[in-house]
């Protein structure tokens, strides 16, 4: 028997201790509460996310990119749509042989097949995997017929990139292409919008433009389950096309200049000599972009890139030359301004048989028989090179740098529009002790007279140096995109000292091409309308030996690498100056047979054109 | 005498019947709904496998639990001893003839039903010290006979549900027993040290347990540690709780759960997707709602007469708090995963069905409150 005391003990105790139980009962349930109160009031926010995170997921759409269009709106750089085929692997079943059918369906070659498996592994699954990007319409057809046996292939219509104009906007454009790590690396734009198949500006202004143009991107917001299944769509929000980027350039005009310079190699550059608009720049030979867009096959490229004529660089803005006798009327100008001749300055030229002798060296003129007794205006007329040496030894290196500098040589023309633009090269005394630590030679200074030994210029910076010439000489800045309203101080400002030296200049450059024994007379247009004025140029590639001036070879008979580089420069029409241009053929031969004639197709239909430009200008303007 | 034997007769059907605590049942009855409720909602809001099972399972124990109720408390103190022996045994069973379900035998087919005799052990084993302590003189509960005993009927059924292996079911099953041990008057002292003791020899357990079991303490220390596997539950069910802010999300549009990012949604992980639903609020009140359960049975217990029927209820709602407890803390990240269901709430049988015969035998002390127990 239990004795009642001994009861009450233990009852005792038993109500102490649950007491105490009690007591840290509450302070454990205060504990809990606590928590909830944490992570579902303090912390909801974060949770919140972390919560979304889980179930919705993004698929980003490639953004469409904007467009370029020439000066009258056509496009020159447009999209359409590509039928495509896209695969996301975790909505496959069984893929492997999804995609042994698709391959067979599609024909695709071994080759192709493993390229699409190792795509396959290196991205995640429930990521686009394309299987093919540009499926002409029977094969996109043909896949849609056999949907019912390829579960999870989607056939897409996607929008691609499209060059209409082919290879006649190549080196301005540039082409697109599958965006690659380094495209990632370099552009933070890219990496934010990039999809797989992304395409992006590879060179040219594609690149250049590359923010303006890439757009941004769709987004189809979709909940997911755990396992990555789409539940339903929540949101699509539509991306916004890239802006349209509209040109200067003239279409009919650019084509023109590629279809002079067929089966040459060289560059033609037109220039609009009061607001510096760029009607057309062209370099041959050129490639047709669209084969870039979905990759181009190892064989193309091989063929572009092995081609002696080098298609790949674009010669208007890289490719650096010795202006040859283009430079003359810098060198007159110079020697004008600097007062150190008169326009009536003459000199004897000999020709062959008796050179200039000057310290110990002999300097030729290119006429065998000479030019006898001439002052300046015969000198650019003919081109004599006796006279311009006798002016560059008189005016010094120096002097003619400062002036050719003012006229925009030896700088780039483009700021930083286009990557691959060259400076070229204006040299001094100053220069060459810098760079090749030597002292200057005189007779350094007076082959640069003639555009020769150090001198280099691009296309565009001739084009630009005759322009500034043409407009009377006033400063301008080339543009290539329409509504890019430069704003710089020193537009339009005077590079001369004296306005009549100009005149002097233009005089004598319009009498080289229109007057007889002009050294491009004979592709002289007589129409006032069309009337045009430049200077010839014929630059040396190689030092002409003595057993060459014997010879006296014709073009045709010299290898091609040693042929000389024919140049051009001109502008018109000359009553009322309006466009410069500047053409180059490399190895072509002499700047008179080669490179004049071009100039005069060309002048032709820029002037023709000039009055549709000036009426689709004063429409524009009566529309608004 | 007179006046107790007049008392005892009143003791018949509609006596008891008065008697019962209706505050607790209206409790258990709100809880089985509101666990219907959810378990519907993990069902995707259809009335599928595991609501009905549920509900089916529900109102069976429920009844059983009435039924309980109205037998006397002498009866359940008469058959302490024998029903432990009976569960040990379905124990051994198991573990020769179990049904293997995810790499443990725990399960005994019954023909009609698959019964946890783990579970129901996790209530036995409190029946069994309560009538061992009800005799036991208050100087003897400390002696060292009587605390080998009992430390004997932990221990076994211990290890025979570690080795299913089920390391959660038999820790609550001890801390069941610890509980009684502590209400019988164990001295203090040994607590404490037993306490220090299992912290010091804590390294030392932790290199006796099984690999996956070691993996889910490294991850309850740092659940990042593995995000997607082992951490995986954790952190999912703290973004599921956490998301659910202060009011919820509403009832059926749990993104966690419906989306399946929600691991052992139906049962130890209901907790979370109840909190989802309902917020800080509905768990908040969910957790009053267990507070009250657990109040009323101790204050069944405290209205007793009988020492026995004292230590069964005191013993009894401390351990289904402290189910409920771990089972919180593990989904809110306070504890290393282990697995314990919450009382009522998650899916299961056997769960279901110890907790409804704790309940019983709870209401049967209240219909009894007057008899005493020699």
């Amino acid at each position: 028997m239990i004795s009642i005391s001994d009861s009450a003990t233990k009852l005792n105790s038993l109500n102490r201790r649950m007491f105490i139980l009690a007591t840290a009962k509450i302070i454990i349930l205060g504990g809990i509460v606590s928590r909830l109160f944490f992570l579902q009031v303090k912390e909801n926010k974060k949770y919140l996310t972390l919560s979304d995170k889980n179930r919705i997921r993004e698929w980003k759409l490639p953004p469409i990119r904007g467009e370029f269009q020439d000066y009258f709106g056509n496009t020159i750089a447009g999209n359409f749509e590509a039928y495509q085929l896209h695969i996301i692997p975790e909505e496959v079943e069984d893929f492997r042989y999804v995609i042994y059918r698709v391959k067979e369906l599609l024909e695709l070659s071994e080759k192709q097949f493993k390229k699409i498996v190792k795509k396959k592994n290196e991205i995640k699954p429930w990521e686009t995997l394309i299987v093919a990007d540009n499926l002409s319409w029977e094969k996109f057809s043909k896949i849609n017929n056999h949907l019912y046996d390829l579960n999870g292939v989607k056939p897409v219509i996607s929008i691609s990139r499209d060059y209409p104009y082919k290879e006649n906007f190549t080196h301005v454009l540039g082409y697109v292409s599958q965006a690659n790590e380094n495209d990632l690396l370099t552009n933070e734009n890219i990496k934010e919008k990039f999809v797989p198949g992304l395409k992006v500006g590879k060179t040219g202004l594609e690149k250049s433009f590359e923010q303006k143009l890439i757009g941004s991107n769709s987004v189809e917001r979709y909940e997911v389950n755990a396992y990555g299944r789409r539940i339903s769509q929540l949101a699509f929000q539509k991306g916004d096309k890239g802006q349209t980027i509209k040109l200067t350039i003239d279409t009919k005009i650019q084509e023109l200049t590629n279809e002079l310079l067929k089966e040459k190699a060289g560059s033609i550059c037109v220039m609009d000599i009061y607001t510096g608009a760029i009607i057309a720049m062209h370099s041959s030979p050129s490639f047709d972009p669209n084969s870039f867009v979905f990759g181009i096959s190892q064989d193309e490229w091989q063929l572009i890139r092995n081609n002696p004529m080098k298609p790949l660089v674009n010669k208007s803005l890289s490719g650096n030359y010795s202006p040859g006798s283009t430079i003359k009327p810098i060198v007159a100008l110079s020697a004008l301004e600097n007062e150190i001749i008169k326009p009536d300055f003459t000199v004897q030229c000999k020709g062959h048989k008796n050179p200039l002798e000057l310290y110990g060296q002999t300097y030729h003129c290119w006429k065998k028989e000479g030019h006898g007794f001439v002052n300046l205006r015969e000198a650019m007329k003919q081109s004599c090179d006796t006279y311009f040496y006798e002016v560059a030894r008189r005016l010094g290196v120096d002097r003619l740098s400062v002036t050719a500098k003012k006229f925009g040589l030896g700088q780039k023309v483009f700021k930083d529009i286009f990557d691959n633009e060259k400076m070229g090269l204006v040299p001094n005394t100053e220069w060459k002790k810098n760079a090749l630590g030597r002292n200057w030679v005189l007779g350094e200074t007076i082959i640069t007279g003639i555009g020769q030994g150090f001198i280099q210029t691009t296309p565009i910076q001739l084009c630009l140096m005759t322009a500034q010439i043409a407009n009377g000489g006033y400063k301008i800045y080339p543009k290539i995109v329409a509504n890019d309203d430069n704003q710089y101080a020193d537009k339009f400002t005077p590079l001369y000292k004296k306005s009549r030296n100009i005149k002097i200049v233009q005089d004598a450059m319009f009498s080289s091409t229109n007057e007889v024994r002009g050294t491009s007379y004979r592709s002289r247009l007589d129409d006032p309308k069309y009337r045009f004025a430049g200077k010839t140029g014929t630059s040396q590639v190689k030092k002409i030996t003595e057993r060459d001036r014997e010879l006296d070879l014709k073009t045709f008979q010299i290898p091609y690498e040693e042929r000389d580089h024919a140049l051009y420069v001109a502008f018109g029409p000359y009553q009322r100056p309006r466009y410069a241009l500047s053409i180059i053929i490399e190895h072509g031969g002499s700047g008179g047979t080669v490179a004049a004639p071009l100039a005069k197709e060309l002048f032709k239909m820029i002037v023709d054109r000039h009055e549709i430009r000036k009426n689709y200008d004063n429409k524009k303007y009566l529309d608004i | 005498m007179y006046q107790y034997r007049r008392f005892n007769n009143k003791n018949g059907f509609f006596q008891k019947f008065g008697n019962l605590d209706y505050i607790l049942l209206s409790c258990l009855l709100i809880l089985g709904f509101i666990s219907l409720a959810t378990m519907y909602s993990t069902d995707g809001g259809e009335v599928l496998f595991h609501t009905r099972s549920h509900f089916i399972k529900f109102v069976v124990f429920f009844s059983m639990m009435l039924v309980i109720s109205f037998i006397n408390i002498k009866f359940w103190f008469s058959l302490g001893y024998l029903s432990y022996a009976v569960i040990l045994g379905m124990l051994i069973w198991t573990i020769n003839f179990g049904i293997t379900a995810s790499g443990s035998k725990r399960w005994i087919d019954l023909y009609f039903l698959n019964i946890q005799p783990s579970e129901l052990m996790k209530i036995f084993i409190i029946l069994c010290l309560a009538k061992y302590f009800h005799r036991m003189k208050s100087q003897h509960v400390n002696s060292f006979y009587s605390i080998c005993f009992s430390l004997i009927i932990i221990f076994v059924p211990m290890s025979l549900v570690i080795i299913q292996p089920d390391l959660g079911t038999s820790l609550l099953i001890a801390i069941s027993g610890i509980v009684v041990l502590w209400f019988a008057g164990l001295n203090h002292k040994y607590f404490f040290y037993s306490c220090l003791l299992s912290i010091i020899s804590l390294p030392i357990i932790i290199s006796f347990l099984k690999p996956y079991q070691k993996l889910r303490v490294l991850t309850f220390l740092n659940p990042d540690r593995d995000p997607l596997g082992a951490g995986y539950q954790i952190i999912q069910s703290k973004i599921a709780v956490g998301s659910g802010g202060f009011t919820g999300k509403g009832f059926l549009k749990g993104t966690q759960s419906y989306l399946e990012f929600l691991p052992e949604k139906h049962t130890d992980f209901i907790f979370t997707l109840f909190s989802e639903e309902f917020g800080f609020i509905g768990s908040v009140l969910l957790l009053l709602i267990y507070s009250i359960i657990i109040y009323r049975v101790i204050r069944i217990g405290a209205l007793s007469r009988s020492y026995f029927a004292k230590l069964f209820c005191y013993s009894f709602g401390t351990s289904i708090f402290i189910y409920i407890v771990i089972n919180m803390s593990m989904v809110l990240g306070l504890l290393p995963i282990v697995g314990s269901p919450l009382p009522i709430m998650s899916y299961g049988g056997s769960s279901m069905l110890a907790t409804m015969i704790g309940f019983g035998i709870v209401m049967s002390a209240k219909t009894h409150s007057q008899q005493s127990i020699a």
